[in-house]
């Protein structure tokens, strides 16, 4: 698939799809997602491009080729589920069984209520249902064309925290029996990382980075997907050398931080000593030296800091630490820890950051 | 009691609001949905027989149905009579005079359904007419109901326009409201007061109607 357009909302980036598998689009609002799955859905017309579909040409801009939506093999979940008010849970699913004879209809449509738990509730109007059984229903309705790709919009955004991770589970079993491709848009990471096999990271209507959640966290092509991703100790350093060694280095703030032997990656991009470079450490990769105990890898990276902030955050202390950079680090530890190492703001502290964590990326331009 | 004035007014309402249906349902689907240049302009005329005199607007469609005019010779030539002072011309007047009180509840009910829900009949494999027989109209039908009603009720009452078109012919123009009128101008008010009462109550028993449709579009459908 790749699509081109130059507004309103800009779009240049290509994806492709394998079935089976469960594909995010993350990214900021107005960047674009939405826009991309209405696309294929054929609710939106690209400048340019061409949407294939297992052989089937959807979009082609170069022949004029657009075909109308109900002639595209898709099921499209709506953020808001769009459910037709007037019609039955059943009838909803009905109404995308217009393949089958008549007289199959109903009985199809209630196995599609028993496959996602509605089993009963065929006859409840939307109003009557709630906001996670109407999302099931939209689901439903989705699958009931036996659709070549799923096409999720937010589904998890109009229902409530609890009800979200009964769908989480629900939608994790239900993929399993899935053949098709299914493509989801989310700005929540986490749902990301739960539910999806492999993430594109959109901004601005472009593809910055594709690969599996975890690897794209750990690992992000630059400095605008590390933000994205939410990495917020993103720092500008130059490549140096151990002068007893001679192994890599990061040259950072006046310390010359190690990183781990196996990170090939962050090897190559500090092979040229004097080259600027940026580097991240994930918060869970800040480690706190504690009064109390010393805890292992305390030996690596060791920074000296003074406690800039200290916010409370339910059982959880989000620090900020000044260490005398461009801006202080940030990492999180239990409240308890927090409060048996008496840490308070101006108070200085020390910590670690762990080797094998770091991640080296191309100097940021700006 | 005028019978044959009631069964006029009736057969006018029935007439007009019938070939209203149609109306109100393209147009106000054209206007709520449909962007095009000079949608504005087109809405502000659909509202203006809402704001023009009766005696201005009756005066100018008089003019038109005229047989010198050109609509009012093509008539001629189709149909034999005149347009004017006729019931054909009666109902085309009493159309154009309805055409806001029809077509703006229908496009209010367009509008208040909701874009995904109409695209949602789409990616269901539904092609754009059925998703229109089968989405589209039950949910805006409150709406387009409400307008027929409103316009029945409003063409059993019209006086001024009916009468500067129609004038006050026994069985073909004398409506309700100008027999109501030619009694009371006769000191005739017994028989003035009984087809008041009459047209009331038809009134009250449309705007319940009406009421009891809007009430639907308002309420979550359940």
């Amino acid at each position: 698939m790749r699509l081109f357009q130059a507004g309103p909302i800009p779009l240049d980036l290509s994806l492709e799809l394998a079935s089976g598998q469960v594909h995010a689009l993350v990214g900021p609002s107005g960047s674009g997602k939405t826009t991309i799955l209405r696309s294929i859905a054929g609710l939106h017309r690209p400048d340019s491009g061409r949407i294939e579909v297992g052989g089937d040409v959807w979009f082609d801009s170069e022949r004029s080729l657009h075909r109308p939506p109900e002639t595209r093999s898709i099921g499209l979940v709506f953020q808001s589920f769009a459910l037709f008010p007037h019609m039955t849970a059943s009838r909803n699913i009905e109404a995308a069984l217009g393949h089958l004879p008549r007289n199959q209809r109903r009985a199809r449509a209630n196995e599609y209520l028993e496959r996602v738990h509605l089993g009963g509730l065929g006859n409840r109007r939307p109003a009557q249902l709630s906001g996670g059984q109407q999302q099931r229903v939209a689901v439903a309705r989705a699958l009931a064309r036996n659709p070549r790709i799923l096409l999720l919009d937010e589904p998890f955004s109009a229902v409530d925290q609890v009800t979200r991770q009964r769908l989480y589970r629900e939608l994790a079993d239900l993929r399993q029996t899935l053949a098709m491709p299914v493509l989801f848009v989310t700005h929540d990471l986490r749902e990301a990382m739960m539910l999806a096999d492999r993430m594109t990271v959109i901004h601005r209507g472009r593809s910055l980075q594709t690969g599996p959640p975890m690897e794209l966290v750990r690992r992000p092509a630059d400095v605008t997907v590390a933000r994205l991703l939410g990495h917020r100790n993103i720092f500008h350093g130059v490549a140096a050398r151990d002068p007893a060694t001679d192994a890599p280095r990061i040259a950072w703030n006046g310390l010359l931080l190690e990183i781990a032997p196996g990170n090939n990656d962050g090897r190559t991009r500090l092979a040229e000593p004097g080259r600027p470079i940026s580097w991240l450490v994930p918060q869970s990769s800040v480690l706190l030296h504690r009064r109390d105990r010393p805890s292992l890898g305390e030996r690596e990276n060791p920074v000296n800091g003074r406690i800039e902030g200290l916010t409370m955050l339910g059982d959880e202390a989000h620090i900020t630490l000044d260490v005398g950079a461009a801006q202080p680090i940030a990492f999180m530890i239990g409240a308890h820890a927090a409060r048996r190492n008496d840490l308070r703001t101006g108070a200085d502290a020390r910590v670690s950051l762990l080797a094998d964590s770091l991640h080296i990326m191309e100097a940021a331009s700006s | 009691m005028d019978w044959q004035a009631l069964r006029l007014s009736l057969e006018l309402a029935f007439v007009t609001t019938l070939l209203l249906m149609p109306v109100s349902l393209v147009c106000g689907r054209t206007l709520a949905f449909g962007r095009f240049r000079g949608r504005r302009l087109v809405e502000a005329l659909v509202l203006l027989p809402l704001v023009m005199p009766p005696t201005v607007l009756g005066f100018y469609l008089l003019a038109g149905f005229a047989p010198s005019s050109s609509l009012g010779s093509l008539w001629q030539a189709m149909f034999g009579g005149t347009l004017a002072f006729s019931f054909p011309g009666l109902v085309l007047a009493s159309l154009i005079v309805n055409l806001p009180f029809a077509i703006q509840p229908a496009q209010r009910a367009f509008e208040a359904i909701p874009r995904d829900v109409r695209e949602a009949a789409r990616c269901c494999g539904m092609s754009a007419m059925r998703a229109l027989v089968r989405v589209e109209w039950p949910l805006a039908w409150p709406g387009i109901m409400t307008g027929l009603v409103m316009s029945f009720a409003h063409t059993l009452g019209e006086f001024g326009v009916v009468l500067m078109v129609g004038g006050n012919i026994p069985g073909e123009t004398r409506t309700m409201a100008i027999a109501i009128y030619d009694r009371t101008q006769a000191m005739n008010h017994e028989a003035a007061a009984v087809m008041a009462t009459m047209l009331m109550a038809i009134s009250i028993l449309t705007i319940v109607t009406a009421l009891l449709f809007s009430n639907r579009i308002g309420r979550p459908h359940g």
